[in-house]
């Protein structure tokens, strides 16, 4: 916003103040920075009064990034002993009238498909059209819900085929930790296998996959998700986030960050963070974030990243202040700083817990010696081993990992699906605050169950493309009514790039929960249906359509064909890649071949997806 | 945001006064009980009167009379749609119709909405129920400010849909209607009442005011109300089956099919009826009224959901509604 205000207003960004109220339900769909958001500031400035936009909700319709309807077409390589080789996906996006992130987007409906199930080579292809209706851009996952949804959709069909247990199928598929895959990602921790088992093991899987009586079903998929983009939002070498401590001789400590909480609780985090390290209690600790006046920079609230990132800028701000105590209290103890601890508001002798000094003794005694103290922290993401065309979009610090399991009871009669559980494990790495790692696990079940069921941007195509249903009345999302029970599950596998291991949660339980509805929808009455919302017509037109012994499916029947560009080949790391393109071979590719090792594997080009696929291949 | 237009709020303490009060204001003066449909059509710009006479204050209104013992009840229009499903004698001998009222929308605007409200709702259209600058980008429609029908662009009459929940109910139940005019009072049959036309929707006098329904005594009838819709709170219905019987003995001696939401006024299907009575409610008698009761069901391209499956669902609700009926006398003493 401050960058964006400096560059439209002509001003300095020096003489401009941002600061971010306390707000909610960012979800993506607010990245970009809005024209209302500098009209108002410009409208200040002419008039002299303070000037306020408030929005009507069809204008929010209008003006928000949604998700891009994608339709997607895959291909999995399957070898004879039932190993996934190879993986071929395409996407086109429908990106609406503007950019928004939609290059962006588009490099995500390819990129993270490869973090779960490791496949030897992966080709992907998309495109992103423009288009007259309002601008898709970041929604909540970012281009990733829409390939999980084909792809774990599309896995189900493919251990159906096998005759395998869909869990199993993915136990047998993991991606190993501190590896990196074909397209040039490196996994850190990967707590997917424990997710899976978590889930299995509490909706009692093993009983009532396929064996449930008709109308009811259960389905599985999992998902992963970025802990922050291993690249800035704008291309330059600062680090991605800013933390500033000062300590105060009353043993206060301000935190000082960039970072803004849009109701995800991201200021906890920095609060726990720095009382922890600092051993004193959270309600010292005073937040002041996302003020350009009095804070360092934080590139922003998406990607996930305000945990992990803010976070490890806090961890250093806060060691070091550790430091500059521990030095000074050692001298007045006069014992080693090393055998120094900092806990209950107190910085002592661990060998001698009696000898110390309260914290704010401690600070006193530091400040006497040097002064004002502040200290300050930052953090940029590591390096990624990527160096192609595109590699810079699916790199993060960490992955997020999660498993869901999702019961459906479909009537026959009218095609209504109803969800009354959905079990859900999160690897989220380490939980810093339980209570808020659990919030967004449920806000995910849900915001996921609204998109599997009811929501859908839809227009009036006779009637200039107006939006057909722009009010909280006709656009629908799941009453507490539809909302189905939770039982949520975090698993623990800390990272080493994380602040204690902490991972990204606010995203990646959405992922699962679309295909997992999708996969029990089958699993309940024995259709397909490949394209989201899974409304009662659709289900009833497929349960029709397989009476009259046509293939009971619902979904898009055929990707159209789009004049790709000549594919960028990067040898995967096995095949002594570097992770830079390799030239010369990329106009020889012929259509079609890229990507998957045909001759010693079976092709089970099962087209699944979130709307998705043709083209079966035996 | 949306804001109201400017008005006049009037807060007449009887019906006289009421009744003179629009009579003085004219065209450009309204009634107004709970105003949970009004308000909200206000703000869009649907209905622009100058003067609102609020009908909440006019204490005749509110009162449920009789029903004792299952003898007739009358209820004031102006209770409201949460005192309707709450009461003893409606819960007891018209559980079809506190049911219906039970499934309006949700707690808070059934806490305002009244009965009387939900029978005269305005009808409904997603090419109608927008704000002022979307129907303006459509060059809007007929029922307000425009000239065309957007769901049947070659139609002269509009397609609106009546959306009320009470409305099939209280036409199933053959319920009467007490209107209140400024000389005379008169009463209607339900099915009278309401009228196939989605701008002139009630046969009622604008200037008339409803102050009662009258509800049959029970003697041997039985009757339920069927909803269909997104979601299990909040949506208007996308179809509404009220069915109602009368049993003499196991065999069924009368019976009014009437559908909701799939016209522009409570569609009662003759045929579907016919197809029942004389039978004890079997299988095949049930197909033959659902199967009825599907032709004449015209649901237009205007709501949520397809109109394909909203049709189908006719069939499918009709039979479970006789079903539920079925079930429930087989399990009588």
């Amino acid at each position: 916003m401050h960058r964006a205000l400096a560059k439209v207003l002509e001003l300095p960004a020096s003489r401009i103040r941002v600061i971010a109220c306390p707000n909610g339900g960012g979800f993506g769909g607010k990245s970009d920075p809005f024209g209302h958001e500098i009209v108002v500031a410009k409208l200040a400035m002419v008039t002299g009064r303070p000037v306020k936009v408030t929005l009507t909700r069809e204008e929010v319709f209008y003006c928000h990034r949604g998700r891009h309807p994608t339709l997607m077409w895959v291909r999995t390589g399957v070898d004879e002993t039932g190993r996934i080789k190879g993986m071929h996906f395409r996407t086109l996006l429908d990106g609406g009238a503007y950019g928004s992130y939609g290059v962006a987007s588009a490099y995500y409906t390819g990129a993270l498909q490869t973090v779960t199930y490791p496949v030897d080579r992966y080709r992907f292809q998309g495109a992103r059209a423009f288009t007259n209706k309002a601008p898709c851009g970041p929604k909540r996952g970012h281009g990733t819900p829409q390939p999980r949804f084909a792809l774990e959709v599309h896995l189900d069909r493919i251990a159906e085929d096998l005759g395998k247990d869909p869990a199993a199928l993915r136990l047998e598929h993991l991606v190993p930790a501190n590896s990196v895959t074909a397209n040039y990602l490196k996994v850190g921790s990967m707590g997917l296998g424990p997710c899976i088992r978590k889930v299995v093991e509490g909706s009692g899987w093993a009983d009532k996959f396929r064996r449930l009586p008709h109308g009811r079903g259960i389905g599985l998929a999992c998902g992963s998700y970025l802990s922050g983009a291993g690249l800035p939002i704008y291309w330059n070498n600062l680090p991605h986030s800013g933390v500033q401590l000062k300590l105060d001789r009353g043993g206060g400590v301000a935190v000082l960050c960039g970072s803004t909480d849009i109701g995800q609780g991201s200021d906890s985090i920095l609060a726990y963070i720095v009382a922890e390290i600092l051993g004193v209690e959270v309600p010292d600790i005073h937040v002041i974030t996302a003020d350009t006046d009095l804070t360092p920079v934080d590139l922003g609230s998406y990607s996930s990243r305000v945990t992990l990132m803010s976070g490890n800028a806090a961890v250093q701000a806060a060691e070091r202040a550790r430091e500059v105590l521990a030095r000074h209290t050692a001298t007045k103890l006069d014992i080693p700083a090393d055998r120094l601890a900092f806990a209950e508001c107190r910085v002592f002798d661990a060998e001698n817990p009696e000898t110390g000094l309260s914290f704010a003794e401690a600070v006193q005694t530091a400040e006497a010696a040097e002064g004002t103290l502040v200290t300050v922290g930052s953090y940029t993401p590591p390096p990624s081993p990527g160096r192609y065309r595109g590699a810079g979009v699916g790199p993060s610090p960490a992955y997020s990992y999660s498993a869901a399991i999702a019961e459906v009871e479909v009537d026959p009669g009218t095609g209504v699906v109803t969800v009354p559980r959905i079990w859900i494990a999160h690897d989220v790495g380490r939980c810093i605050n339980p209570v808020t790692v659990m919030g967004q696990v449920e806000g995910s079940v849900y915001m996921g169950l609204g998109e599997a069921l009811m929501e859908e941007m839809a227009y009036r195509s006779n009637r200039r493309m107006v939006h057909r249903i722009p009010s909280m009345l006709d656009y629908k999302s799941p009453t507490t009514l539809e909302m189905c029970d939770v039982v949520t599950y975090l698993v623990e596998d800390p990272d080493p790039n994380g602040p204690f291991g902490a991972k990204e949660v606010g995203q990646g339980p959405l992922l699962p929960v679309p295909p997992a509805i999708a996969n029990a929808v089958y699993d309940a009455v024995g259709v397909r249906i490949d394209e989201v919302p899974i409304t009662p017509e659709k289900v009833l037109k497929a349960l029709k359509d397989k009476e009259r012994g046509r293939e009971g499916r619902f979904g898009p029947t055929g990707f159209p064909n789009i004049p790709w560009p000549d594919p960028t080949r990067v040898p995967p790391p096995w095949e002594s890649g570097d992770g830079r393109a390799i030239s010369g071979e990329r106009a020889s590719t012929p259509p079609g071949a890229g990507g998957v090792r045909s001759s010693p594997h079976r092709l089970t080009g099962e087209p699944a997806g979130g709307s998705v696929p043709e083209e079966r291949q035996h | 945001m949306l804001r109201m237009p400017e008005f006049a709020f009037l807060q007449p303490k009887s019906l006289r006064q009421a009744l003179k009060m629009k009579e003085d204001a004219g065209p450009e003066g309204m009634y107004v009980a709970g105003g949970t449909d009004l308000y909200p059509n206000m703000k869009r710009r649907h209905q622009e009167p100058k003067v609102l006479i609020s009908l909440a204050g006019i204490r005749a209104l509110s009162r449920i009379t009789g029903g004792a013992g299952g003898a007739a009840l009358s209820v004031g229009a102006g209770v409201t749609l949460t005192a309707l499903h709450r009461h003893r004698r409606v819960c007891r001998s018209y559980p079809a119709l506190a049911r219906a009222a039970e499934l309006v929308s949700t707690p808070l605007l059934r806490n305002m909405g009244t009965f009387g409200g939900n029978l005269c709702l305005d009808t409904r259209c997603n090419y109608y129920n927008q704000t002022y600058e979307w129907r303006k980008a459509i060059d809007f429609c007929m029922k307000k400010d425009g000239a065309i029908c957007w769901v049947a662009p070659s139609s002269p009459r509009c397609w609106a849909v009546n959306s009320s929940d009470t409305a099939p109910v209280t036409v199933a139940l053959g319920a009467q209607f007490v209107l209140a005019g400024s000389d005379d009072e008169r009463t209607v049959p339900a099915f009278d009442f309401f009228s196939d036309d989605g701008i002139q929707y009630l046969s009622k006098h604008p200037n008339e005011i409803l102050t009662e329904v009258r509800l049959p005594a029970q003697n041997g009838w039985d009757a339920t109300y069927w909803k269909v819709r997104r979601r299990g709170a909040v949506d208007f219905p996308v179809l509404g089956v009220a069915v109602w019987v009368k049993w003499e003995g196991n065999l069924v001696a009368d019976a009014r099919v009437v559908l909701g939401a799939v016209a522009s006024s409570p569609l009662q299907v003759f045929e579907a009826a016919q197809a029942v009575v004389g039978s004890d409610l079997d299988d095949d008698a049930i197909a033959a009224a659902a199967g009825a009761a599907f032709k004449p069901a015209k649901p237009m391209d205007n709501t949520d959901l397809t109109l394909a499956w909203r049709k189908e669902m006719v069939r499918t609700h009709v039979r479970r509604a006789l079903e539920e009926l079925r079930d429930r006398r087989h399990h009588l003493p």
